[in-house]
């Protein structure tokens, strides 16, 4: 029995802490591991994902009771203060002293700040911990303006932080050019110009001299130009250095830059001692990515094992990233160091895009890689590179827009040794044998046989299109099922449902389903009977299959409150209207906001008040908008020719006959329309799924833009179409739609997943190739003169009513609601303020 | 064991649920028309604090009976309240009987 103690709880002391438990070691071994964060392991890689509201806990790589089931003491918030290499003990900063038998170092590293004066000011921060990026958040709320100091990888990444939390945002980068380490001039300066076309403010060659108090803002940073940038917060991200405070104080061997020098076995100068992840140094090199560090974990485990031995010899640091919404991918010798190497590289000035590689003096092999703006062919490089597979004979091919044969390396060109996931070290012969031995046919499974793609993720792509193509291979249809009841796509039960008139849930499982139904099956199977059928979705045999939102006709919110949305066509409100909703509003004290689409948004109705809100609002007048359902949102429209000096056409009455028309049509996922007098567009027609520009002879038709997570601008569809026809191709082209894309497809993907594109489109709506137009014309008739508003129907109807309430069992309302004022109106209460309130009510 | 009488089983459509208060306590009660029984667990979402479950919809896992946070959509098994999506977490359930067409739940 010996004692290993580990310092450090981090990525790769957690991971080596795995290690041991999977080869055993933790059975007959005493382990001790120390960790002077406040929290066990989390995902550092993944921490900016905190900024979108990721948790501590979900971050945590720690499963809970890990460490208490499988024995090993874990000392949360301690630090190791000295390691006595003589006596073989490290004393802890409670004053504890601990033998070891054998001692692993993992305490990562620290970001590197320089030596500034003023850099210890309130409001500067580093980037390396969910504490730091909690004093971050913050400060943030009372800035306007951040710096990043640094425009390396992590520089950028702190930048886009600052951005989301709202603040303008720059970058000081001391080096003439952003990523100096990865890439090279050309693609530095694409990046720069991809990067300030997002807002950002990019200072290169800037050494900083002096932090001192700003005149408008909290600093002024000077530089040595003379120039001066005024902020209120500073995120320094300069680079890291090696922990190696505590292994210099005992005497271990340094690298020459720092870091705790290691051999091949991840052994210090110390036999006892080993050093593994961020704060080792092998040959003179850090390596500064968690891959490496799991690597070197696993060297020390298998070497305590006894077992057969891997050798750390350094690790590919390849990576690609997505910095500010831009794609850039560095591959090998991205700087073209090594000697003889030859380089191409395309500069897109279209597109902004950049791409160059490095091959081999006889052009025969592929040796590093840089791309900017597009990073499709990243991972067929990196195999190519890894595996050593030839070039084509025109190396320049592989990065050519053109598709040629050769460019696209299928799963087949791969050896079986070459590394798919090098954070688990899971080859393409591991993956195979899994998919032949045990049976695996989806990715989830064969993640959790393999752990492949469980690390950084970036190995995912391909490792799917591994499995694609060894099913097919196998005869095994590529398994498209909606979920575990249905062994159809939504196409599919789209056309069951249609032609075999099925207008009930149960029927529809009965006859082509099993078990109870879930719910990605239930909504879906709603949809398309409303699509089909559009009978009220709250009638008994429904109700079940509706999501909360079209169940309460209203959109769920964070507390359980919901929000009320009337529509408002086109965007056009009499002061009536405004009034109606202002009295409403105050009645029952609901936060009013106007929302991106034209229209006033209600928040903070309890389920109970829904009916008798929406009462006096269908009293007044209104309608319900939509605003919950998979269905039309909103038409929006520009002012127009009515009173706009350029307008071509009435935008605004062509935006409220649109709207009337195709309220309430339920589809596969939201519908947005437009309509814009001129080509100025005030309306932005071209964001949205159905688009309409007036011009001087009629309308321009634009198809399947999308605002939202991947924009898209929408395609010209037809030029100069009267009313009539521009009207018979929306019909058409909605319902085709409809009956054709998959569950929660926006137009958008839905263009880009047709065969054919905006051309095969043409051909059906226009041209009718499919010979179906006179038939989605009537499906369509038949929907737009079936509508009822869903909530004057559900008003009316004392059977409907009788679910909006809180308690089945008393007329009480929700007590767990907890509002608070802010800027005059409620909001839901955070978690801090919500104890508050309670230990207020209770004392 | 001490019955307490909630609704009639009218009251909750099929496959749908509904919340109870019972003292300070927000119980779902959701009702199967497969099997043709009432299952009941907490009604506070854990994940959101707010007084949800009862809203989320019903589904099956193999042949476990689930319903989805309607929030998050996190899955919880009805029979045992064991979270499908984080092992940490455990809903309390509640034994409920049906006589009569009356749904009663006991908190012993
Ligand atoms: C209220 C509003 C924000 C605001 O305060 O302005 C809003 C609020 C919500 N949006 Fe939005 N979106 C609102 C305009 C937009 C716009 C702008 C627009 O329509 O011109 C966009 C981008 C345009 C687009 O969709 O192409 C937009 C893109 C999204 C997306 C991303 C869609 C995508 O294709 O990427 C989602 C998520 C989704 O639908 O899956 C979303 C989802 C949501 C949901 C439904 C999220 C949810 O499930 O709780 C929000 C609840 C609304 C509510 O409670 O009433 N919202 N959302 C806007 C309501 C407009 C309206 O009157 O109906
Ligand atoms: C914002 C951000 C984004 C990143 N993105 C990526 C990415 O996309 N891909 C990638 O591969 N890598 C990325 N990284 C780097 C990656 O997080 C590190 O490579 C990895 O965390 C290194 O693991 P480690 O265990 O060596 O160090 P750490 O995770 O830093 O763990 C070291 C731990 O040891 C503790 N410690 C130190 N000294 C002592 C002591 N004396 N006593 C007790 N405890 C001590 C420290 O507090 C720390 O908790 C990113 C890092 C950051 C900050
Ligand atoms: S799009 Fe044209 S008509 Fe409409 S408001 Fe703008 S300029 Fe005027
Ligand atoms: S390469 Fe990181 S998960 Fe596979």
């Amino acid at each position: 029995m010996s004692t290993y103690i580990i310092i450090g709880n981090g990525m790769v002391g957690h991971r080596f802490v795995e290690e041991l438990v999977s080869k055993n070691l933790h059975i007959d071994n005493n382990i001790i591991v120390f960790g002077e964060e406040p929290r066990s392991a989390y995902d550092r890689v993944q921490l900016s994902s905190y900024f979108n509201g990721t948790t501590a806990n979900e971050l945590s790589l720690v499963t809970p009771g890990y460490y208490e089931e499988n024995s090993i003491e874990l000392r949360i918030k301690e630090r190791v203060t000295a390691i006595n290499r003589e006596t073989q003990t490290v004393t802890s900063d409670n004053g504890e002293i601990i033998p070891y038998d054998t001692l692993i170092l993992a305490t990562g590293s620290v970001p590197f700040v320089p030596p500034i004066s003023g850099n210890d000011r309130e409001g500067c921060f580093v980037y390396r911990t969910i504490e730091d990026l909690e004093a971050i958040t913050s400060h943030a709320k009372n800035s306007k303006i951040g710096t990043v100091v640094g425009g390396g990888l992590l520089g950028l990444e702190a930048a886009n932080a600052l951005q989301n939390l709202g603040l303008e945002t720059h970058v000081v980068e001391f080096a003439p050019r952003l990523m100096a380490v990865q890439i090279n001039d050309h693609a530095g300066e694409c990046l720069r110009n991809k990067i300030e076309s997002l807002g950002v403010g990019i200072h290169t060659s800037k050494a900083t001299s002096e932090i001192t108090d700003g005149k408008n803002r909290i600093h002024k940073m000077v530089f040595a130009d003379g120039e001066e940038l005024e902020t209120d917060c500073i995120v320094f991200s300069a680079g890291i250095r090696p922990r190696d405070e505590l292994a210099k104080s005992c005497g271990l061997d340094l690298g020459e830059r720092g870091g705790i020098a290691i051999d091949k076995h991840c052994r210090t100068s110390d036999p006892h001692i080993y050093a593994i992840g961020e704060c080792a140094c092998w040959n003179g090199k850090i390596f500064g990515l968690v891959a490496p560090g799991y690597h070197m974990a696993r060297i020390v485990a298998e070497r305590l094992d006894h077992c057969e031995e891997t050798l750390f010899k350094g690790f590919d640091m390849s990576t690609k990233l997505k910095l500010l919404g831009v794609d850039v991918a560095s591959i090998g010798d991205a700087q073209a160091a090594r000697r003889g190497a030859r380089t191409f590289a395309i500069n897109n000035e279209i597109d902004g895009s950049y791409a160059r590689i490095v091959v081999s003096k006889n052009l025969k092999y592929l040796w590093g890689a840089v791309l900017i703006g597009d990073c499709s062919t990243y991972d067929m490089l990196l195999q190519m590179m890894k595996n050593r597979i030839p070039l084509p004979s025109n190396p320049q091919d592989v990065i050519l827009p053109a598709t040629s044969e050769e460019q696209s390396l299928g799963p087949d060109a791969l050896p079986d040794d070459a590394t798919i996931c090098s954070c688990h070290n899971v080859t393409k012969g591991d993956i195979v044998d899994a998919i032949k031995n045990d049976g695996i046919v989806d990715l989830p499974s064969l993640k959790s046989c393999t752990k492949v793609a469980t690390g950084c993720g970036g190995c995912a792509t391909l490792t799917k299109k591994i499995l694609d193509n060894e099913l097919e291979k196998q005869g095994i249809a590529v398994d498209t099922s909606l979920c575990e009841h249905f062994a159809y796509t939504r196409q599919e039960l789209y056309h069951l449902i249609r032609t075999e008139q099925i207008h009930s849930f149960g029927e529809l499982l009965e006859k082509h389903g099993t078990g109870l139904g879930c719910e990605i099956c239930k909504p879906t199977a709603a949809s398309i009977f409303a699509s089909c059928w559009n009978e009220h979705l709250l009638d008994t045999d429904k109700a079940g299959l509706q999501d909360t939102n079209d169940y309460y006709l209203g959109n769920m919110q964070k507390d359980g409150t919901y929000s009320v949305v009337p529509r408002v066509p086109g965007g056009e409100i009499t002061p009536d209207g405004l009034i109606t909703i202002g009295t409403i509003a105050k009645k029952y004290n609901l936060y009013t906001k106007i929302t991106g689409g034209q229209r006033v948004d209600m928040f903070g109705a309890r389920v109970d008040q829904l009916p008798p809100i929406w009462k006096e609002l269908i009293d007044a007048g209104f309608e319900t908008g939509h605003a919950y359902g998979k269905s039309l949102r909103t038409v929006k429209s520009c002012v127009g020719s009515t009173w706009c000096r350029y307008g071509q056409q009435d935008s605004v009455g062509l935006a409220i006959e649109l709207e009337n028309r195709y309220k309430g049509l339920r589809s596969p996922h939201k519908l947005k329309m437009a309509v814009s007098g001129c080509t100025r567009e005030c309306s932005e027609a071209q964001s949205k799924d159905l688009g309409v520009i007036a011009t001087e002879n009629g309308y321009n038709m634009y198809v399947c833009g999308n605002g939202g997570m991947r924009p898209r601008h929408a395609d010209l569809f037809a030029e100069d179409l009267d009313k009539d026809t521009l009207i018979r191709y929306i019909d058409r082209f909605f319902m085709f739609y409809i009956r054709t894309a998959d569950k929660l497809q926006r137009t958008s993907v839905w263009m880009e997943s047709l065969d054919g594109g905006l051309e095969y489109l043409r051909k059906v709506v226009m041209h009718d190739s499919l010979n179906i137009c006179s038939q989605l014309e009537e499906e369509m008739s038949y929907v737009i003169d079936s509508y009822e508003c869903e909530w004057k129907a559900t008003i009316n109807d004392p059977e409907k009513i009788k679910r909006f309430r809180h308690f089945v069992n008393s007329d009480e309302s929700d007590n767990n609601v907890l509002f608070v004022e802010e800027r005059g109106q409620i909001r839901p209460a955070t978690a801090d303020e919500r104890e508050l309130q309670l230990a207020n009510t209770s004392a | 064991m001490k019955w307490k009488k909630i609704c009639s089983l009218d009251d909750i459509v099929p496959d749908t649920g509904v919340c109870a208060q019972i003292d300070d306590k927000h119980i779902a009660l959701f009702r199967l028309a497969a099997t043709d029984e009432v299952l009941a667990i907490d009604n506070i979402d854990p994940f959101s604090r707010s007084s949800v479950l009862s809203r989320g919809l019903i589904g099956s896992v193999g042949g476990t009976p689930t319903v989805a946070s309607p929030l998050h959509k996190q899955r919880f098994d009805l029979r045992s309240g064991h979270c499908l999506d984080d092992e940490s977490i455990t809903l309390t359930t509640y034994a409920t009987r049906i006589s009569k067409d009356a749904v009663s739940i006991s908190l012993a």
